[in-house]
């Protein structure tokens, strides 16, 4: 650009409002959106304040759906899991992913190896995955984990069959196919800390636990506020793992809101009492999200 | 620690993190050995190297799960709604990042609140919704699908990116005469470039593996996408192990391979493209 045509542009970029592209840009988006996600959710708003069994008419029964859920030892079972399994995996998740990402990072010849080696189940459906770790579980003594803590002498386990062990189960190969994404999203955030300042610590005497702690840490904080609220969310709608694993049982032991709501149309065609499982679903999903971002306003505000 | 020479402790730590690989890799150690087996290797010695291999199970898990259809309807699937998602998100965040009015701020704030709401709350809706127009059981069914649930996601992406592109390119354009329709697909797009490998590959390992919404809509149509195949193949022959794994090593293969080619733009996609 040559220097006599500047100040018209300048001038020009002043009205840059009349540049600004037409509504109209954002219309088949806006349709395609609205048919698919606002509609529907709306009208599953509706839906959970009704009896609606999937034919016929329906009609409103105020929070009925809600007080039955509370008599519902499958639905109130569910919502434990939920929770609990949403806890374990963040926690396990993110901690073995924390690790890995530190491992990877280091200056090893086998980092981008390995990188892809952690990072390979995220891309493979969870379905699958899910139905390699079925054997994996398999109760039998010789076969998959069995066969393995058979080999340094301890018991065989029924990982899927037992009630008490089945959800930390799920846990497990849910972490094994997504701590990879954890791992990637804080190795990001580890090439984001500038290599001055670890010298600058080192040379003022600072140990590998004090570097980590003051100066790694500190600035790892945006990779683990991603990586809390993607595996946050991603606990509260956990499906396919516990559908193909389980399909909820043994009993209700792993039974999660997303399965429950499942059943609930789909087997017992109990669409008004289905869609107000999912509305606490959406309150729970809503409230996490609610929360991540009113932190991640605070430190922006902080910084 | 990057920094450091390659002495003693990175020795150490290079021969932990390859323990931890091997162990990792242990699942599909068994996945791979046990496609190679027959019932008998199987009962006999389930963990040990298959002696001899044989590769029959993968041509009776092909046909079986009726892979070859699954991966066609995956394929196309997958691919329109990618188009649908770039042209219509891309066009979109133009006109949300360049608005200075309350209906470019609040039409942005409505798209953010899909990426929010989890599609279970409007699931059966939908589901009436899709029956009504005849649409269950159809490949446009999926892709109108596909394009409705991720546009906020897709949206959010192009329209931070495209916040963080200077105005002049657009505007050079227009000032020579170029119409917005023009200035957008022949200056702006191209430039978009980046951020639009990282809307490919999210949305494409999202829609290619999703499970629930084609269950609900393609499941028994002749028309499913490789989870839902595999997911009815499995529940068929559950106790025939080598062949339920041939499945799964043909139904993950495609997507597992792509990766392996484009590694680092994939790892690169997952990682940058959450920070917006």
């Amino acid at each position: 650009m040559s220097v006599s045509t500047q100040p018209s542009t300048r001038r020009r970029k002043r009205r840059s409002g009349a540049l600004s592209p037409p509504w109209l840009f954002a219309a088949p988006a806006l349709l395609v959106y609205a048919a698919v996600v606002l509609y529907p959710s709306i009208a599953g708003v509706v839906y959970a304040f009704t009896d609606w069994s999937g034919i016929g008419d329906m009609s409103f029964v105020g929070l009925a759906n809600f007080q039955a859920m509370l008599g519902d030892e499958q639905a109130l079972g569910s919502i434990v899991n939920t929770l609990l399994i949403t806890v374990a995996i963040v926690v396990v998740q993110n901690g073995v992913g924390l690790l890995l990402a530190l491992g990877v990072h280091a200056r090893i010849k086998s980092q981008t190896l390995l990188r892809v080696i952690f990072f390979a189940p995220v891309v493979v459906s969870p379905v699958m995955v899910a139905f390699l770790w079925k054997y994996v579980y398999n109760p039998a003594p010789g076969a998959g984990l069995n066969g393995l803590l058979a080999v340094v002498g301890l018991p065989s386990q029924d990982w899927l069959g037992d009630p008490s062990l089945a959800l930390w189960s799920i846990v497990g190969m849910v972490v094994w196919q997504n701590a990879g994404y954890s791992m990637v999203i804080f190795l990001a955030g580890l090439e984001g800390v500038p290599a001055e300042l670890h010298e600058a610590s080192m040379i003022d005497g600072a140990s590998t636990v004090q570097r980590f702690r003051f100066v790694t840490w500190p600035l790892l904080a945006p990779a683990l506020t991603i990586n809390l609220m993607l595996s946050t969310i991603g606990g509260l709608k956990l499906f396919d793992q516990v559908f193909a694993a389980t399909g909820g049982g043994p009993g209700y032991a792993t039974e999660t809101l997303s399965t429950v709501l499942y059943k609930q149309a789909f087997v017992f065609g109990k669409f008004g009492y289905s869609t107000a499982v999912a509305l606490v679903l959406a309150l729970f999903v809503a409230a996490v999200s609610f929360i991540q971002l009113y932190y991640l306003r605070s430190r922006e505000v902080a910084q | 620690m990057t920094h450091l020479r390659y002495g003693g402790r990175t020795f150490l730590l290079e021969v932990v993190m390859i323990v931890v690989a091997v162990a990792f890799l242990f699942p599909v150690y068994a996945l791979i050995t046990l496609s190679l087996k027959d019932p008998g290797q199987i009962a006999e010695s389930p963990l040990s190297l298959p002696a001899p291999p044989t590769t029959g199970n993968f041509g009776a898990a092909w046909s079986a799960a009726a892979l070859g259809p699954s991966l066609a309807n995956s394929a196309i699937i997958t691919t329109v709604s990618l188009v649908a998602l770039i042209a219509l998100g891309s066009f979109a965040a133009y006109f949300l990042a360049r608005a200075q009015t309350r209906l470019g701020y609040g039409l942005y704030v409505l798209f953010l609140l899909g990426i929010v709401l989890p599609f279970q709350l409007g699931m059966i809706p939908l589901y009436r919704l899709v029956t009504d127009l005849g649409l269950i059981g159809t490949h446009a069914g999926m892709i109108i699908f596909y394009t409705g649930i991720q546009l906020p996601f897709t949206v959010f992406l192009y329209t931070g990116f495209i916040r963080a592109l200077p105005r002049e390119y657009a505007s050079a354009a227009q000032i020579d005469g170029a119409g917005h329709l023009t200035a957008f697909t022949k200056v702006v797009f191209p430039l978009l470039r980046p951020i639009t490998g990282t809307v490919l590959i999210l949305n494409a390992v999202f829609i290619w593996n999703d499970f629930f919404t084609p269950l609900l809509y393609l499941g028994g149509s002749g028309y499913e996408t490789v989870p839902v195949s595999v997911f009815a193949f499995v529940g068929q022959y559950v106790s025939d192990y080598g062949l339920v794994f041939a499945g799964l090593v043909l139904g993950a293969l495609p997507i597992v391979l792509i990766f392996l080619v484009l590694q680092r733009y994939v790892i690169k996609g997952f990682s940058s493209g959450l920070k917006g």
